[in-house]
């Protein structure tokens, strides 16, 4: 199985393992797609049927989103960053481009629960209907890939730490970016399809 | 919560069942320990990565269910045949149709073609084992442990009884209150993880792993049936993992998904349900038509007909299973235009369907037919499966289906397709590579009375249902008039037919151990696909020597040009992955967490997901990669394999 190794090319792609897990990565990548997909599909499906509690126009706040929006942006942004930096060799940039994009990840986390904190006192929670359930579980799912995103990274950083960059630590990295582009991806939809249309309709 | 509330009480057969149940456990233990095996099951079952091994300890989990499921089936049959003795009650006969549903379809049918899988494809693209081992061994526990937690419902908080589609309202928490119902939402998800993995698994294997030189349109087309389903599985276990969670936590906390309360919509579950489910029964079929591709192939001595015809259908079945969810429920007014849409992709399902029969009929044309039990299965298959696709397009056309839905029609239907599709390619599966597996062939003589009292008993029980179904006979009924009686009773019968030819195939399975020659060549049936170039039993590593692969049937080749996968000028140390515990007490522990959620113990559950996380933690920091077998050992163990 160790055959086929290269000689030259990102660190990652150089053994059959690395370009293996990499490919077998992007196919559960596919699955995240179809997950989320769901569940926007049931957003979708139970959007309006707030039954007595408040509406999502009442509640949504542009300014609080926004800044969760630009956070996650940015962090995205970082991440690619040090995926450079990992390309270029440097332990050091990647290390510390990592731990940025760590931070923001961790400030956009403490936006949305401040944000569904805010939400349940003015009288919403997962119970209150349907809607209200779609919303929490489409956001709080997608909050969730976030903390587990942040808890990895944070494995990630000790190893890189430990044994700097090798086929399988530069293959991780670059796994998890992958992992963390999505989920900006998928804010993305939340943002528009959520926050924007909820704010106006 | 007391403990008569905890352990199921007041049914004498339940009581049966837990006395046999201790029994056979401590059966277990104490042979284990009385000859010492503790050892050897942890080194050489319970930690193992290697994909031969875990593909058998499916199947005889499969089996297991297969005879778990088959009992629900023979009680169903009984309380149908003699409705006045008051066998089962109409609760109790509730569970029995819902465990049977389920038992059958995740735990038997997927997890036996995902066993063969296992065994079968490495094997067959010329590979040493799949992309991801060490995933691999935590998919079949995660199926194991899932099938554990099922089953265990009947003793332990009881079973649920909302039928294995589990519509809501009936399923929600304000009409199924108690752990019933959460033992099947939590033993799918648990099993489901798995199913997943393994089909991101089989994904990679097969587009990277294949040996040197074999395109994709020169793969086995077993191989292909796995690379289509892999696919399907992909795209549809999704929505099941999404519907099952939020089924959970309508129940478990509050949300309204589901519920009449809350403007909740009841019928998205059964959309969710469907649009996994429809790919799920292809998810179910498709292997077995790869199965039955190489078994027709072979005993008909002839290369498959129309190869590439055979693959295009597959990935046209593929993609249309996703489209055609909504026919399982026409009556649940969506009007004429949604209908009459999916009545038409629905019918379209069957032209490719169509081309495959016509292909199979093609390959035994002029073919030198061998009527080994494997291709009797075979055979039996294709006109008992066209029987169940003929009734499939009478149910799609939506009109009609007011007719047929819920009745008995619709019950032989897919009982056709099932059993004349999946069971049968399983069994047929099973008798073709059972000699690779364990070094003997199955007994062909005993193999055929199993063969026949199955195949005979199945159209005894099942062809009856068509007409009952016509008169009137609703499905998922604990008693009926006496009109559908005469039916009934044959139905049963046969159904015991059905029981007698599992049981003779049981018992092969010993004689054959006993008194069956053991195989001296690798290649037991002249084979044409790569599995038969190995010697057997298969060494650890499969191939001594990977082949360059020059075209489709590429055993076929290489015996015309005399190279083996054993080639001494050009042996290598070859990597291995080292065995490993952890799939199987990550595993254990996520068993824990989801029996603390069926119950509701908050405390449980979370306990048990950190303990899951902290194995996930360990694993990321393992960087255990491996062993080298060395060209020594190679060298023996291939002499002594192949006796030279
Ligand atoms: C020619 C292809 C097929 C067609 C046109 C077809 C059509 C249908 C239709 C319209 C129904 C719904 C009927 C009703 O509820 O009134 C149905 C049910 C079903 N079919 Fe098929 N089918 C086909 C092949 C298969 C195959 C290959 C399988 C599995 C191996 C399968 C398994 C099932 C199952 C399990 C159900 C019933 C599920 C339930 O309600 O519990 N079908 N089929
Ligand atoms: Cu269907």
């Amino acid at each position: 199985m160790s055959a086929h190794e290269l000689k030259s090319g990102p660190l990652e792609y150089r053994s059959s393992q690395g370009r293996m897990n990499i490919l077998g990565f992007w196919i559960f990548l596919a699955a995240e797609i179809v997950l989320f997909s769901t569940l926007f599909a049931t957003y979708a499906v139970l959007f309006g049927r707030t039954a007595n509690a408040p509406t999502p126009g009442e509640l949504f706040e542009p300014s609080t989103v926004l800044v969760m929006t630009f956070l996650l942006l940015i962090s995205s942004f970082t991440c690619g960053i040090a995926v450079h930096e990992m390309r270029r060799g440097s332990v050091k940039g990647l290390i510390t481009w990592l731990i940025i994009t760590l931070v923001l990840g961790l400030g956009f986390l403490g936006f949305e629960i401040y944000e569904f904190i805010h939400y349940t006192h003015e009288g919403v929670t997962l119970q209150s209907s349907a809607y209200w359930s779609s919303f929490f579980i489409l956001t709080g799912t997608h909050g969730l890939h976030v903390t587990l995103g942040i808890g990895w990274a944070i494995l990630l950083l000790i190893q890189l730490a430990k044994r700097g960059l090798t086929p399988v630590t530069s293959r991780k990295v670059f796994i998890i970016s992958l992992y963390w582009h999505f989920l900006d991806v998928i804010w993305i939809f939340i943002f528009t399809s959520v926050y924007l249309i909820g704010m106006v309709v | 919560m007391q403990l008569d509330e905890f352990f199921v009480t007041g049914e004498p057969l339940i009581y049966g069942a837990m006395v046999s149940i201790a029994l056979v456990t401590a059966a277990i233990i104490f042979i284990l320990t009385y000859f010492k095996k503790w050892g050897w099951l942890w080194r050489e079952w319970l930690t193992t990565v290697d994909h031969k091994k875990i593909g058998i300890m499916y199947i005889i989990s499969a089996l297991a269910m297969l005879f778990r499921g088959g009992m629900d089936a023979l009680m169903m049959r009984i309380q149908l045949a003699f409705p006045g003795m008051n066998f089962l009650n109409a609760q109790h006969y509730d569970e029995v149709f819902t465990t049977h549903g389920t038992v059958m379809i995740i735990f038997m049918a997927m997890p036996f073609l995902i066993g063969l899988m296992n065994i079968v494809v490495p094997l067959q693209i010329g590979a040493r084992d799949v992309a991801f081992p060490y995933l691999n061994a935590v998919s079949f526990w995660s199926f194991f442990f899932g099938a554990m937690l099922f089953n265990i419902s009947f003793v332990i908080g009881g079973s649920p009884d909302a039928g294995w589609t589990s519509y809501t309202p009936l399923a929600g928490a304000a009409m199924s209150p108690g752990p019933g119902q959460n033992f099947y939402l939590l033993g799918l998800q648990l099993s489901g993880i798995g199913t997943l993995a393994t089909g991101i698994n089989f994904m990679v294997t097969i587009l990277k792993m294949r040996a040197p030189g074999m395109k994709m349109f020169q793969m086995p087309i077993f191989s292909w049936s796995t690379l289509v389903t892999s696919f399907i599985i992909v795209f549809a276990f999704p929505i099941l993992t999404v519907a099952l969670a939020l089924m959970t936590i309508d129940r478990i906390f509050g949300s309204q998904f589901f519920t009449l309360t809350g403007e909740g919509m009841p019928m998205m579950w059964t959309n969710l349900f469907w649009m996994w489910g429809h790919p799920e029964v292809y998810i179910v079929v498709l292997p077995a038509f790869g199965i039955f591709s190489e078994i027709i192939s072979t005993f008909a001595r002839k290369q498959l007909f129309g190869y590439k015809a055979m693959v295009w259908s597959m990935i046209v079945i593929a993609g249309l299973s996703f489209l055609v969810w909504v026919h399982h429920f026409f009556t649940m007014g969506m009007g004429a235009f949604v209908n009459s849409v999916f009545s038409i992709s629905t019918m379209l399902i069957a032209v490719p369907t169509g081309v495959k029969i016509f292909n199979w009929l093609g390959t035994l044309y002029k073919g030198r037919i061998q009527l080994t039990t494997p291709m009797l299965w075979s055979l039996a298959f294709i006109p008992s499966f066209v029987i169940g696709g003929v009734t499939g397009v009478m149910l799609g056309m939506a009109a009609t289906d007011y007719q047929y839905h819920n009745s008995y029609f619709l019950v032989a239907h897919f009982h056709y397709v099932l059993i004349a599709g999946t069971v049968f390619a399983c069994f047929a599966g099973l008798v073709y590579w059972y000699p690779k597996m364990f070094g003997h062939k199955l007994n062909e003589r005993i193999g055929k009375w199993s063969l026949w009292f199955f195949v005979i008993g199945f159209h005894v029980c099942f062809f009856p249902q068509y007409f009952v179904g016509l008169d009137g006979m609703p499905r998922r009924v604990f008693t009926i008039i006496p009109e559908w009686m005469p039916l009934n009773v044959i139905s049963t019968v046969g159904a015991f037919g059905m029981g007698m030819g599992f049981a003779i195939f049981v018992y092969n399975i010993y004689y054959s151990l006993r008194y069956n020659e053991r195989e001296k060549s690798g290649d037991s049936w002249d084979g044409r696909t790569l599995e038969w170039a190995t010697p057997t039993p298969v060494p650890f590593y499969n191939f001594a020597t990977v082949p360059h692969v020059e075209g489709l049937d590429a055993y076929l080749i290489m015996k015309e040009k005399g190279q083996t996968t054993f080639d001494e000028a050009n042996l290598k140390p070859i990597h291995m992955p080292s065995n490993t515990g952890q799939p199987f007490i990550m595993m254990s522990i996520m068993f824990v967490a989801s029996f603390g959620l069926v119950f509701e113990w908050l405390w449980m559950a979370i306990a048990g997901l950190i303990g899951v996380i902290v194995m996930m933690a360990f694993r990321s920091f393992d960087y255990n990669d491996g062993f080298y077998v060395k060209v020594d050992e190679i060298k023996r163990t291939e002499r002594s394999a192949r006796g030279l």
